[in-house]
């Protein structure tokens, strides 16, 4: 019976000893979900329901939203997400199917900021984000600037934006802002974040910002969104919209919402007049592995490792030569903290220094995350081991500070 | 009086009841109301219209987006970040489900085998999300006028609010069952007594809310020559067959307003002219402050806007109602002008410059450029409808009945699904094992005839919040009034008279004790109040009731006693038996309620009888 109507049919149910007419959405654990004309949906057995009429749902596309070519040009490039989501009403979850185009159309009030191209190159969630996605993004941002962009906004799903923005900021030597931007809450609910989040990427898309950043709501309010570095920037709640943080280092800037004001900290990297280049080797057998008390084994088979340690930076003292055994083995091990906030430092207690005497690299106040991507790009493009170390240890794209301010 | 039968009215209810469950409908949090003062935090938020899953947007919603409005919420340490839209909703609540349920089972209802739970859009601001989560659980029930009720929804309730665009979050998320009937009823007086029927069965579950807001009715209403109203927000129930009545007077006269545009020939000139040179110079403070002031003509509406359509309403409220969605703060007419500071020769002008004939009325909208404009084109919707007579609405309630336009009627495409919350099935099993409480009306008609009550206070009981409490006394074989006494007057005097909250003496480890004490004679029935009193000071029940236990022996009051009646002895002679009731309030007197009434009279009459023997 299953296959018996699709969606949009109009069907004819019986319950309660009443005749139900209403439309068919999908089957759902054996049971036909009929959309009442009332507009409830409800779970009705198929051997109920007979075919009325065969329709089907073709959401109404509005019209192409009118663009103004006296503003500056800015590329959308969308890999997915929330900001860019729709229910899928099959299986009833949140998927990412937009195409940027419906983006414009989506968020009201972006056509006034920019003239934009859009472009997608995925829709996928930013779970099954890869370092060869990363590769192919990095690639397709730089041809948008090469072309003339502005400025570029990168949609994405809020999970691994993180590592996406990281991942970016080494690979591109960017003269424009390249700005990440998503939503926490879904683009399907009247509260969702999406159009605030867009409005504000777009606004520091065309602010005197030259770096990679990701634009998020800064409190849980629409208020303002902070302008994280993306070398620097990390999800710290699973749900909240003000769920990103800037660690180590304070937001590099603000967008005022609804006015859209934009202010830049001093630290911020400016926008330049230079070309755009693109490194985009990146050693993929690298690993990152959250020590726990009772651990046994460290990952074996990586060109670079790096652990997000206890405290200062910490293993237990067993797991120690099992270090040495991989890093004797040509492996590149970066200790960081899983305190997220904070320098690395295993110079204080006897087992810092014994992983030191192992040949283990402090990661000084990188996030795991930053310092996972920024060894895939170390390794990827220095062959030299010791080079490799010394790159490691240095501050290239603003993830590593020499000092620590309160 | 009107003849409803004839005009053709219908009408529907939707109940919606506040449930006492534990927890909310999709959180964790207690379902307490709090006072603003102790809120914690506010946040900010603004909300946009979204398309349902067919690809419309709801109308309701559209205007309601006319402006972008900032809304602020308060929130409480009894909220999470469920309810501010900060985290994915729990499952939905089965506490609340399975009452739901058994008020489905007590009016004849057949469950939904599979609950899905919807979103309904809302963006007026008083859901955070923008939605209110609602699911359909059971339909097609009855009721004693032999009318259907449609559906019973468990939905979660709104947050209230505070003022102008400010909610306060404490209310959302309380589980709420909505059930609808069907346009069944045909007189004012026939929507009451099924209202008033619903409002019964909900409170027989002993699981629902109580207290002024915890029930709220929305009536549909329409007559044959009207149209279908829905009128929200009706909080008391005695007010409901004059909502009613006004809602007929008020399409009955839209109806006699429509055939007399009709008749004069009647039009709405589209064109909003821009007047704001007119009043350049004026005195009216509100003309004076605007940007912008546009002027509608209505060829042949003279009279009319300003006609009364119920009390304290006009076809220019109406239009007032209309214009102000665009955040406008009213209109001018010239059915009321010259007022308000706008002169006779400055509607003179008015009138010359919008070339306006003696049979037309002209609206005034001021504000801002945009928002003027936005109203202008709103009055002239409304006036057009004006046309075709009652327009399909959903209305608020107003103080006594009249009501205001809220917004359209909402359609289909306001539903879609909330797919953050899996669908539950009602098995036949799960079904069956809901209990279905006894009816508050056969529970007062078996106080009755199993107790012997009153049938008034015996109705006063089985109505109350207070019925388990009295239903346990009885349990304890406690007579019911001694226990109705004490509920339901003695608590009340002393909470009058000390001022202070007696909500803890109705609890059953307070009361119960008090009254086998009073039963047993351990203390006496007058005692009550002092025992009341001294546990509200915060002295322990049982020492309670012995620091108010009689202080003087059988011997002495028999001494008492005889003492009063031998010192009267003329007065028993002349009066026979008659004398028990003066001469008890003697004795009280004297033993200031140390003894229980029931045990002087006792003592008192064996005495009197014993003086009559004498003679």
């Amino acid at each position: 019976m299953t296959g018996a109507f699709s969606s949009g049919d109009r069907v004819r149910c019986t319950f309660a000893g009443k005749e139900l007419e209403g439309t068919y959405i999908t089957e759902r654990d054996g049971m036909a979900v009929v959309k009442l004309d009332s507009g409830y949906n409800m779970g009705i057995p198929f051997s109920a329901c007979t075919l009325e009429e065969h329709f089907s749902i073709t959401p109404a596309k509005g019209p192409a939203v009118a663009q103004d070519p006296s503003l500056p040009p800015l590329s959308i490039v969308s890999t997915g997400g929330t900001i860019a989501s729709r229910i899928d009403y099959r299986t009833g979850a949140v998927t990412s199917q937009f195409d940027a185009d419906d983006i414009l159309r989506a968020i009201p009030g972006l056509e006034k900021i920019a003239n934009f191209s859009t472009r997608v190159l995925y829709t996928i969630l930013s779970e099954n984000m890869t370092p060869l996605i990363w590769q192919e993004l990095a690639r397709a941002v730089y041809k948008e600037i090469r072309q003339g962009a502005q400025g570029v906004i990168v949609t994405h799903g809020t999970d691994t934006m993180a590592f996406s923005a990281a991942a970016l900021s080494f690979m591109l030597d960017t003269p424009v802002p390249v700005i990440f931007v998503g939503s926490q809450r879904s683009a399907d609910r009247p509260s969702s974040d999406n159009v605030m989040n867009a409005l504000c990427s777009a606004s520091a898309a065309v602010s005197p910002l030259g770096e990679v950043a990701v634009v998020m709501h800064e409190t849980s309010s629409d208020d303002c969104c902070a302008i994280h570095r993306g070398t620097r920037v990390r999800k710290m709640h699973s749900s909240r919209r003000d769920a990103f943080e800037s660690l180590g280092l304070p937001p590099i800037g603000r967008v005022e919402y609804p006015s859209l004001e934009v202010t830049l900290t001093k630290d911020a990297v400016r926008r330049r007049e230079t070309e755009p280049a693109l490194h985009d080797a990146l050693e993929e057998r690298c690993g990152l592995v959250y020590f726990y008390p009772g651990m046994l084994d460290a990952f074996s088979g990586m060109k670079g490792l790096v652990v997000a340690g206890t405290g200062l930076g910490h293993t237990s003292t067993t797991l120690i030569p099992g270090l040495r055994e991989l890093i004797d083995g040509g492996t590149t091990v970066v200790m960081t903290t899983q305190c997220l906030f904070g320098r690395v430092c295993d110079r204080v207690y006897d087992t810092g220094r014994d992983l030191l005497k192992a040949g283990v690299i402090e990661g000084e106040d990188m996030l795991p995350e930053a310092a996972l991507v920024k060894m895939m790009w170390v390794l990827g493009n220095e062959t030299d081991p010791e080079k490799a170390h010394a790159l490691m240890k240095q501050d290239l794209r603003g993830e590593l500070s020499r000092r620590s301010v309160l | 009086m009107t003849d409803y039968e004839a005009l053709g009215l219908k009408a529907g209810i939707e109940i919606h009841q506040q449930l006492n469950s534990r927890e909310k409908l999709f959180c964790g949090c207690p379902t307490v109301l709090r006072k603003f003062e102790e809120r914690d935090g506010e946040f900010s938020r603004y909300l946009r219209a979204t398309e349902s899953e067919m690809g419309e947007i709801d109308r309701a919603a559209k205007e309601e987006m006319m402006v972008l409005r900032k809304f602020c919420y308060y929130t409480y340490d009894t909220c999470c970040l469920v309810e501010y839209d900060e985290e994915p909703p729990a499952p939905l609540n089965r506490e609340a489900l399975e009452i739901c349920l058994s008020i489905a089972k007590m009016v004849g209802m057949t469950p939904v085998e599979q609950v899905h739970t919807m979103r309904k859009l809302v963006i007026d601001g008083s859901n955070t999300s923008g939605f209110q989560r609602t699911a359909l659980v059971a339909m097609n029930g009855t009721l004693p006028n032999g009318g259907a009720i449609d559906t019973i929804c468990l939905e979660e309730e709104a947050a209230q609010r505070v003022e102008g665009d400010t909610f306060s979050l404490d209310r959302l998320g309380i589980p709420l069952v909505e059930i609808t009937t069907s346009p069944c009823m045909r007189t004012p007086e026939e929507v009451f007594s099924v209202a008033e029927y619903l409002g019964m069965v909900l409170r027989s579950t002993g699981r629902v809310k109580r207290g002024l807001g915890t029930i709220r009715q929305d009536v549909n209403i329409s007559i044959r020559e009207g149209a279908r109203v829905e009128i929200k927000g009706v909080q008391e129930l005695d007010l409901i067959s004059e909502v009613v009545r006004r809602e007929v007077d008020r399409q009955q006269n839209l109806v006699r307003i429509r055939e007399e545009l009709r008749s004069r020939g009647a039009g709405v000139d589209p064109a909003p002219v821009d007047v704001t040179g007119v009043f350049a110079g004026t005195a009216s403070s509100i003309l004076k402050k605007a940007k912008k002031i546009l002027a509608v003509r209505l060829p042949g509406f003279a009279g009319l806007v300003g006609m009364e359509i119920q009390p304290g309403r006009r076809l220019g409220s109406e239009i007032s109602d209309y214009a102000k969605k665009c955040g406008v703060g009213g209109i001018f007419h010239t059915d009321e002008l010259p007022a308000y500071g706008v002169t006779a020769e400055e509607v003179a002008a008015l009138r010359a410059n919008v070339g306006a004939a003696e049979g037309d009325c002209v609206v005034l909208v001021a504000a801002s450029a945009d928002r003027a404009a936005c109203a202008a084109d709103q009055v002239v919707y409304r006036a057009q409808m004006a046309l075709e007579g009652v327009p399909e609405e959903t209305r608020r309630m107003l103080e006594g009945g009249s009501t205001s336009y809220m917004r359209p009627l909402p359609g289909a495409a306001r539903m879609y699904p909330e797919t953050d919350v899996l669908p539950v099935r009602i098995g036949s099993e799960e079904w069956d094992a809901i209990q279905v409480p006894e009816l508050l009306t056969v529970r007062a008609e078996r106080f009755v005839k199993e107790n012997g009550m009153d049938p008034v206070v015996a109705r006063q009981v089985a109505y109350s919040e207070y019925l388990p409490l009295f239903q346990e006394a009885l349990d304890q074989g406690i007579p019911p009034n001694l226990v109705h006494r004490t509920i339901f007057a003695t608590v009340k005097e002393v909470g009058k008279e000390t001022g202070n909250d007696t909500s803890c003496l109705l609890e059953p480890a307070v009361t119960i004790p008090v009254l086998h004490a009073a039963q047993e004679g351990r203390i006496a029935r007058e005692a009550i109040p002092d025992v009341f009193r001294l546990i509200l000071e915060g002295v322990p029940v049982n020492e309670a009731i012995s620091r108010s236990a009689p202080t003087i022996s059988t011997g002495d009051l028999e001494a008492i006693v005889r003492k009063t009646v031998s010192e009267r002895k003329e007065f028993v002679k002349s009066k026979g038996m008659a004398s028990l009731g003066p001469l008890m309030g003697v004795v009280m007197e004297e033993l200031r309620g140390t003894v229980d009434g029931k045990v002087i009279a006792g003592v008192l009459k064996k005495e009197i009888q014993a003086a009559l023997k004498e003679e």
